[in-house]
């Protein structure tokens, strides 16, 4: 066998142990000790030893969704970052990039994901979602088609969602605080 | 025919005359590229013939290649993992299968083949996860070679070989050769724990893996491959709840395939078809032989060169484009010195058997050679005490009047992160 020991020897001879937590892990620590969420956006760890599931509850100050509290699950595998969190609405919403399963169109959160983006990125995007609705990549198709076409009534239907009415034969959840 | 006639000293009962005359021309003399340390002769053969044990991670394109090339080059004491069982697809080019053993795990089908085949050798399967196994399993080997198809299981061999390291045992330091193929173009590389590059230190080099905009799968399709998305991605949670997809049940495939052959009937969409199907939802790019054989010839090579220093190894990536012509590049990829996994090191804290959580923060903080602002602790796994978010600082604060002592033990690991660290710092904490 070569001799690698006496290269290891030459080039750092102080080496540590090194550290048994996982990168995942470490790197999930470093995101969520470092967050920098406005009073808009709140945490909630059902298991505070549990940092790979949690929710984001978004209760935006302005814009249409003014009112509301929206709520977001996380779930963050072992292979973070090199995978986004995987994101989903826990409540039923009228929103044109919400489907009324909950998936949410953000393109950091599939085709634009990359590891040096971060919690932070993700949540402070999905909060912009409910400032800037975007009709052009929509996933609930009626609600992008009303915001394209007529604001008055997508604004309209809005509201009658998030006091949990029915809007085309759909229920909403209530989501006003 | 075996015959008894011991040749060169380092030959067993198996190996017949001339058995290995080929490979002896490069180990019985050094030449200009050789190692210092190579002695050559008897000594440096009975160490790859009869001593060198080497662990194979992966039966599957690569692992073939490579299990049949390590046993004809002369290694004779081979570990094989794989946690797979053939399927069908796989006969074209995972050679040491075949048709009446699909269904079977591929480690111990492997094994049987290749000891069928070359004597001599012992191929010692096991069929199940490499996290299956822990620390004492892998020290027992000089040498791992992978070939693996998942970023998760080469970052967990990566990691637990870096970890593995013990400044006090120079046997603890394992040679890590990594393959991987896609398509035409491969990658051969040599990782030596600690003192080269590791697997995490180039984890931003990936690329991503193909995913197409949810809201394109969801309006507007326009390939085959959105078709197989909206099935996998948006309407299996619709219509099977919580049941978690397994991408090796055909059932499951089969009603993905059909799910999206009516959507792409909807779009006039053509070309969705089952083994489509599989390779979307799998994240499957078509496997070619003749890039495995190149790339694990390499790996091969790389292994020999090591366990016999007979010469120069890589130093330490390869990498092989086929898609034009045939072009190949080698280059050094440096450590990172931020790497989570073998970068920074752990500093060694003593601390006095009654200190508080927050005393050892203070002390954090105020230390000059370490000066960290807001740092948050934990250990493997869990909290100590974090800055933020709001929800865990109340948590984890009751934690501050703590003795360190009820929350680590001695030689215990704390994580520290904070944003004034690059990447994160690891205290061992030990009580005096």
């Amino acid at each position: 066998m070569i001799k690698i020991w006496s290269m290891k020897k030459n080039e750092d001879a102080a080496t540590k142990k090194r550290p048994k937590t996982s990168a995942a892990q470490i790197r999930v620590q470093k995101d969520l000790t470092e967050l920098d969420l406005p009073p808009t956006m709140k945490t909630n760890f059902p298991d505070p030893t549990d940092l790979l599931n949690f929710t984001l509850t978004i209760t935006p100050d302005e814009g249409m969704y003014n009112g509301g509290a929206f709520t977001f699950s996380f779930t963050i595998n072992t292979n973070y970052p090199h995978e986004p969190p995987k994101v989903k609405c826990m409540q039923t919403i009228y929103h044109p990039n919400v489907d009324l399963e909950g998936n949410v169109c953000l393109n950091i959160l599939r085709e634009d994901w990359k590891p040096v983006l971060n919690l932070n990125s993700v949540m402070v995007g999905l909060q912009y979602l409910f400032l800037e609705p975007n009709a052009d990549d929509p996933l609930n198709k009626e609600a992008a088609e009303e915001l394209r076409k007529n604001r008055e009534q997508f604004l309209y239907n809005v509201k009658t969602s998030m006091r949990g009415g029915n809007i085309k034969g759909v229920t909403y959840h209530k989501v006003l605080v | 025919m075996a015959t008894e006639i011991n040749v060169n000293g380092a030959a067993t009962s198996s190996d017949w005359q001339d058995r290995y005359y080929h490979v002896d021309q490069i180990l019985d003399r050094p030449g200009p590229r050789t190692d210092p340390s190579f002695l050559a002769g008897d000594e440096v053969k009975d160490f790859l013939r009869n001593k060198c044990k080497i662990l194979v991670i992966g039966a599957g394109g690569l692992g073939c290649e490579i299990l049949a090339n390590l046993a004809l080059t002369g290694f004779k004491d081979i570990h094989l993992i794989d946690m797979d069982t053939i399927d069908i697809s796989n006969l074209n080019r995972q050679f040491l299968f075949r048709p009446a053993d699909v269904g079977r795990p591929k480690a111990i089908v492997a094994a049987e083949y290749v000891m069928k085949r070359v004597p001599g050798v012992q191929v010692t399967p096991y069929y199940g996860k490499i996290q299956d196994k822990g620390d004492d399993y892998y020290l027992q080997f000089n040498l791992v070679i992978c070939g693996l198809d998942s970023v998760e299981a080469r970052r967990w061999i990566n990691a637990t070989l870096v970890n593995l390291v013990d400044p006090e045992n120079p046997e603890s330091l394992k040679p890590l050769i990594d393959g991987g193929t896609e398509g035409f173009k491969g990658q051969a590389r040599v990782i030596l724990p600690t003192v080269s590059s590791c697997y995490e230190c180039s984890l931003d080099m990936l690329n991503k893996p193909t995913t197409f905009p949810i809201c394109t799968i969801a309006n507007t399709p326009r390939l085959p491959e959105h078709c197989i998305e909206w099935a996998s991605v948006l309407e299996w949670p619709r219509a099977r709840g919580d049941e978690k997809l397994d991408t090796d049940d055909p059932e499951h495939i089969g009603w993905l395939y059909s799910i999206a052959v009516a959507r792409a009937k909807e779009f006039k969409i053509e070309g969705v078809t089952w083994s489509l199907t599989q390779g979307v939802v799998k994240n499957v790019i078509p496997a070619i032989a003749s890039t495995n054989a190149i790339i694990a010839a390499s790996c091969c090579n790389e292994a020999f060169k090591i366990a016999t220093s007979s010469a120069a190894y890589l130093n330490n990536y390869f990498m092989l484009i086929g898609t034009e012509g045939v072009y190949s590049y080698t280059f050094e990829h440096e450590k990172r010195d931020h790497c989570p996994v073998c970068g920074g090191e752990a500093l060694e804290m003593p601390i006095s058997r009654d200190w508080t959580v927050e005393q050892l923060i203070e002390l954090l903080t105020e230390k000059q050679n370490i000066q960290i602002k807001k740092p948050s602790l934990a250990t493997p796994g869990k909290p100590i005490y974090f800055q933020q978010p709001p929800q865990l600082e109340e948590a984890t604060r009751p934690n501050l009047e703590k003795k360190v002592l009820e929350l680590v033990p001695d030689g215990g690991e704390v994580v520290v992160t904070a944003s004034t660290l690059p990447f994160s710092l690891s205290l061992i904490i030990t009580y005096i």
